[in-house]
């Protein structure tokens, strides 16, 4: 179970969605506004590809971060610790 | 203030905006509850995906506390019974059925909570979080029976017809929400059974002893000056137009 | 430095040099043994100390499992703690032994604390000194009771002794498999649960009392301790260019002498069974680094040495230091499952993909023993493999991980006992299951009261106090006897 792979064309945005996994409570509203990047597994938690997000999808992303009931999706920028 | 009311003989316009906004207020928090618990259920169809469930209790939520804050301001602005804006949100400290009126703001400070930690949900702890919003199962059944004890409308139909359809509307959400996970919380879904049978009980029995009643008024805690329109009251508030001849300065509207 | 009655020696024993047969080495003893540990002044964050610069000229790597370089975590310390002023005070570092020692197969981090915890405590406070931290927190688990005491004696005489810049601190932490988890650990600190925490902030940026903080090994400190005295170029003469120095191995399993064994990088493995008077039966397979390790087929022991570089072509790693021999009496799938499921149960539970996970994979492998069909799929070697790409790299912490690894490497090495088992059933060695060690002693996974070190006494339950298991201590190089007296 793999999210797609992101289009190679698309100007990358330098920032990434990392999900907090202690805060995530399974809620799913991140893969229904990501599906590019985010699947679920079988019970319910998101798979991140862990991709820079290409522009495009920023204000989804943004939207997702936003919709996720325990703050657990975050959007940060490349530099992981 | 005084003068809109001595204007003319029929009730102000605040006294309608009360009524009114505090009808659809129950009518919202009735909705976000059931949202709520549909949320909670993970209740999904492709047409009504998470997001929009959520999304949609989140926008009602928020909502309500508008329509509660405007039910608020309006009850303020008419000046019958004099309410100030300190005791619609300290519960129990006005002069106008204390009791009653009280119950109405706690039931606002119930939902204030339930605003402010969801907005800063993620900084503070999840437990926090998670006892607050059990709150909200308080905060119906205090608006409710602050509708009925406030008010003077408790005895027209249509509100009656609405109380009780938003009474079904909750009490369906509350046991969608306990009997599914009855056999990992026994011990608290049998608490929350218990509750709506004890609060539909309890509506049974009070309601036609108490508001439905005609002497509540006096009953309630209306200050004696303003208790010489009880008369009045229990004819108008059968209807909004009939309101002319009952009216006398200082009116007789009761707000919601 | 100070000058020595006795040249250090090259050779091992190191850590172990002068370990008494039984209790701890007192302190005149220790310092007759060490010499003085040297002071080298405190450290700034513009200069880089010259203990942290040894250490890095050493090549010193933590061993509390993650191998991680001690001097460049030392770096981080320093370059989180606040320059000046109001920041310096608010921002002082704070060092942490961590001898939680959660990993069952381990005996090492008690053993040091018992017998030698002087040369701990040394490194602690070399540590401190370094990277500007004047309070170190020693943290024990709650159930090793020796260690416990010998640390709070070893405390006491130095006070007596005078001269320690460091405020001591000793707290008890819960038992459980993930409480040596350093952000576990920094959060049960602070007055909350010895579990995991999302990280950042790294404890190193913000720990204990949101301060830098250094966490460390115990042995790790044993060895900033003697590189304190002796320096980069003696920690080097042992060992390999990559890896060099000596480490504690804690061997187990069938052999006739297990216990604690110090040996150098490189050795062979060969030499370190031998030191332990052999295996007591044919050998099926070798974990290696205990419940988050590999495990290595015996077909491979003859070549084995203890070194990471040589172990990755295994797949395997020392890590904790725990080496286990699998006898072919026992059934490696089925001590496989058992202690899957005890992983799954020392799960901290905060994350969906271990919580979830765990139990699946140890389901699967108890279903593939039964020779049950394991629904939803039925094909259990598929089932696994996906449960392990489902776990990986999921969980707020690195236990999911270690479990991944620690089942696949089960599943290749004892893929014929797989495909017997599926469809045989339970064999004669699953029924004996308990080769590997699980802390069958000790209690299920519990959750304390938090007890903060400075001072704020909550309730707290205490344990019975159980006697640690008598080990066998040989300080000598793999392959040189000598004879203990340690039995």
């Amino acid at each position: 179970m793999s999210a797609p792979p992101a289009p190679r064309r698309s100007l990358g945005s330098g920032q990434h969605v990392r999900v907090n996994p202690i805060a995530c409570d399974a809620h799913g509203m991140c893969a229904e506004l990501l599906p590019e990047q985010i699947v679920l597994d079988e019970w319910g938690y998101p798979v991140l590809g862990g991709e820079e997000l290409p522009a495009h999808l920023i204000e989804l992303a943004k939207q997702a971060v936003q919709a996720c009931p325990t703050r657990a999706l975050l959007l940060e920028r490349r530099r992981r610790s | 203030m005084t003068s809109l009311l001595a204007v003319g003989g029929s009730p102000s316009a605040y006294w309608y905006l009360t009524r009114s906004t505090g009808a659809v207020a129950l009518i919202l928090l009735t909705a976000s509850l059931a949202l709520g618990v549909a949320d909670v259920r993970r209740f999904a169809t492709p047409h009504w995906p998470r997001f929009v469930i959520d999304g949609l209790h989140r926008t009602v939520s928020l909502l309500a506390v508008v329509f509660v804050a405007l039910h608020v301001f309006a009850s303020v602005l008419d000046g019958f019974a004099a309410i100030s804006i300190t005791a619609a949100v300290i519960p129990f400290i006005s002069s106008y059925r204390p009791i009653w009126l009280g119950l109405g703001a706690l039931s606002f400070d119930l939902l204030l909570a339930l605003v402010i930690t969801s907005m800063l949900r993620g900084r503070i702890s999840q437990r926090v979080w998670r006892v607050t919003h059990w709150a909200a199962y308080a905060c119906w059944p205090i608006a409710l029976v602050h509708s009925f004890g406030t008010g003077s409308d408790a005895r027209s139909a249509w509100l009656l017809l609405l109380s009780v359809a938003c009474i079904a509307v909750v009490a369906l959400a509350v046991i969608s929400r306990a009997l599914p996970e009855f056999s990992e919380h026994p011990r608290l879904n049998t608490a929350a059974l218990g509750g709506v049978a004890a609060f539909a009980l309890f509506l049974i029995v009070w309601l036609p002893s108490g508001p439905l009643a005609k002497d509540w008024a006096s009953r309630a805690g209306t200050p004696a000056s303003l208790l010489g329109h009880s008369h009045a009251s229990s004819a108008a508030s059968s209807s909004a137009s009939s309101g002319a001849e009952n009216r006398t300065a200082g009116t007789s509207e009761e707000e919601r | 430095m100070s000058a020595h009655a006795f040249a250090p020696p090259a050779s091992l024993p190191r850590l172990l040099a002068g370990v008494p047969p039984t209790g701890a080495m007192s302190l005149p003893d220790h310092l007759a043994t060490h010499g003085e540990l040297p002071r080298l002044g405190r450290g700034s964050r513009r200069k880089t100390h010259p203990l942290i610069a040894e250490i890095e000229q050493a090549g010193l790597r933590g061993r509390g499992g993650g191998s991680f370089s001690s001097a460049a975590k030392m770096r981080a310390v320093t370059a989180a703690r606040g320059e000046r002023g109001l920041a310096a005070w608010a921002a002082r570092p704070i060092v942490v032994v961590n001898a939680a020692e959660g990993e069952p197969g381990s005996l090492k981090d008690r053993t040091l604390l018992e017998a030698i915890p002087h040369l701990v405590l040394d490194g602690a406070a070399a540590a401190a000194e370094a990277v500007g931290a004047e309070e170190i927190v020693v943290c024990v688990c709650e159930i090793a009771q020796h260690a416990h005491e010998s640390v709070e004696r070893a405390i006491a005489e130095r006070a007596r002794a005078g001269g320690e810049r460091s405020r001591w601190h000793l707290a008890r932490v819960p038992v459980g498999y993930v409480t040596g988890q350093e952000s576990a650990l920094v959060s049960f600190l602070n007055g909350g649960e010895a579990k995991p925490t999302f990280t950042p902030p790294m404890p190193f940026e913000r720990g204990v009392r949101q301060r830098p903080t250094l966490v460390n090994n115990p042995e790790t400190l044993a060895h900033v301790a003697l590189i304190a005295r002796h320096g980069a170029g003696w920690f080097r003469m042992l060992g390999t260019p990559e890896q060099p120095g000596s480490a504690l191995i804690t061997l187990g399993g069938h052999v006739a002498s297990p216990g604690v064994y110090e040996v150098e990088h490189g050795s062979s493995f060969v030499s370190l069974i031998e030191a332990a008077g052999g295996v007591t039966d044919e050998v099926r397979a070798l974990l290696v680094g205990g419940y988050a390790g590999s495990w290595v087929d015996a077909s491979h022991a003859g070549s084995l040495t203890l070194c990471d570089a040589e172990l990755a072509a295994y797949g395997a790693k020392l890590g904790t230091g725990v080496i286990i021999v699998l006898g072919a009496s026992s059934c490696g799938l089925a001590e496989t499952a058992r202690v899957t499921r005890w992983l799954a149960q020392e799960s901290a539970h905060q994350c969906g993909p271990c919580k979830f996970g765990l139990d699946g994979l140890a389901r699967t492998l108890e279903g593939a023993i039964a020779g049950v069909a394991d629904l939803p799929d039925p094909d259990h070697r598929r089932r696994l493999a996906h449960l392990m790409s489902l776990v990986r790299g999921r969980g707020a912490c690195s236990h999911p991980d270690g479990t991944v690894r620690f089942v696949g490497s089960a599943v290749e090495v004892f893929a014929p006992e797989l495909a017997d088992h599926i469809v045989h059933g339970r064999c004669a060695g699953c029924e004996e299951a308990g080769a590997l060690p699980l802390p069958a002693d000790r209690p299920p996974r519990m959750t304390l009261d938090a007890r903060t070190y400075g001072g704020v006494r909550r309730r707290m339950r205490v344990e019975p106090a159980s006697r640690a298991t008598p080990m066998h201590m040989h300080g000598t190089a793999a392959g040189r006897a000598r004879p203990d007296g340690a039995k």
